[in-house]
């Protein structure tokens, strides 16, 4: 009941899988339409877990009072602010109330204004922390890495105008990135992929055939 | 506008402070983007696919679709221990049904047409244009990177004699990837910080034009 049944279940899940998709007939792709619908169903109510799941973790950080957990707070009435203005005031682009002046819904003015911009700022950060990162990986102490120091030199100039002011190469620059990315780097990622592709196909049948059982948990 | 602007102005410079070391500012922007991207998520989740998906053909009559939703329920005993073996069932179907599902797709995209791309054919022609000898000189480079690639990450073998070789131009056409692949990253990381900055100085501050 609380192994046997959930190893069946994806054995047969699985086996329907495969073969929903090498029977091209109208009626079994409607069908397999309709449980990828379900299984959008089915993936909402996994969203609430992890609303739970972090409100759990906060709450407790408030209760414990343990470090920071002043944060904790301004987190948990985050959630709550976004999904009560969602629902009460909608989540269309503009107030149709406040249309003439062009102001957003409060929920979309909290997602522009505050995350997208918080977002955006995070990644624009990782530009200072790989400059380090760089300055370590970089030093060209072998043949590998004066390869890897020439690869990123060339494709990095190659993306800005610099590059070209380059004096006698600096026309090729961009070129060369170009030849770089669609072919010599691009034999490498499709090296990559071919073994994570037959890792994956590995992976797939070893959960098909139950010898995979980590996702289960230990619940 | 104004007022919005200022509001992401300052969480920009909230979130640049870590520059200089971790501070209260910081944890508030930190905080702020957890609970309005979790918030989002959760509304936009819910009118995009439990109303339509749902909510709408039940209204319908199409009962069929309180099947997903009930196994979907058996998702939430996950916190109540005497309970928590009922999320197995969701995780068993997600699972198999997923796997079976992308073991068709995984053979076709990522191994044979990665495969079929892959192999020389002299007698085609670039779909990007250019002259017939370079065309079969990319192809050359391509097929000799993916097979040394391929036979470096060939473990069961010792990397010795002609493997050893052939694995070696492996290490070579990775560090080019990994190169080409860390200046892209860069780049796109230095575009965005000069968006940003762009941001702060003309839409905000207003001090350029």
């Amino acid at each position: 009941m609380k192994t046997t049944i959930p190893l069946i279940i994806v054995l047969v899940g699985g086996i329907i899988g495969i073969i929903f998709q090498f029977i091209p007939h109208e009626f079994v792709q409607t069908i397999n339409d309709e449980i990828l619908n379900y299984f959008r169903v089915l993936s909402f109510f996994a969203l609430p877990l992890g609303i739970v799941s972090i409100l759990m973790v906060h709450t407790g950080k408030i209760r414990r009072k343990a470090q920071h957990w002043q944060y904790s707070i301004i987190l948990i009435l985050t959630i709550f602010f976004m999904i009560v203005t969602g629902f009460v005031f909608g989540t269309d682009r503009f107030d149709p109330r406040l249309a003439n002046y062009g102001w957003n819904t409060i929920f979309m003015f909290m997602f522009q204004q505050v995350q997208i911009p918080i977002e955006s700022t995070m990644f624009s950060l990782l530009a200072f922390y790989i400059s380090t990162a760089a300055y370590r990986a970089f030093r060209a102490r072998s043949k590998e890495a004066t390869i890897l120091l020439v690869a990123s030199l060339i494709v990095m100039l190659g993306q800005v105008s610099v590059g070209q002011m380059i004096p006698i190469i600096g026309d090729y620059i961009p070129v060369i990135s170009n030849w770089i990315m669609s072919n010599p780097n691009m034999a490498a990622k499709r090296g990559i992929l071919l073994g994570v592709a037959l890792g994956m196909l590995g992976t797939s049948l070893k959960i098909i055939l139950g010898i995979e059982r980590a996702y289960l948990g230990r619940a | 506008m104004f007022l919005a602007y200022t509001i992401a102005g300052l969480l920009t410079l909230f979130v640049y402070s870590f520059l200089y070391k971790d501070n209260p500012f910081y944890r508030l922007a930190e905080h702020l983007v957890v609970g309005v991207s979790l918030g989002f998520g959760f509304v936009y989740s819910f009118q995009q696919i439990f109303i339509p998906f749902c909510w709408n053909p039940l209204m319908e009559g199409h009962y069929d679709v309180l099947i997903p939703a009930l196994i979907g329920l058996m998702w939430w005993p996950r916190f109540i221990p005497k309970w928590a073996w009922l999320s197995r069932y969701p995780i068993a179907l997600t699972m198999g049904f997923f796997s079976g599902f992308s073991i068709p797709n995984t053979i076709q995209a990522s191994i044979l047409v990665q495969v079929q791309h892959t192999m020389l054919n002299f007698a085609g022609t670039s779909p990007y244009g250019g002259s017939q000898a370079l065309y079969i000189f990319n192809q050359i480079v391509i097929f000799i990177g993916v097979f040394s690639v391929l036979i470096y990450f060939y473990f069961s073998k010792p990397h010795k004699g002609a493997l050893g070789h052939i694995s070696k131009i492996g290490i070579w056409y990775l560090m080019i990837g990994f190169g080409a692949t860390f200046g892209f990253t860069v780049m796109g990381r230095i575009s965005l910080l000069i968006g940003r900055l762009q941001f702060i100085i003309t839409d905000w501050l207003q001090i350029v034009h």
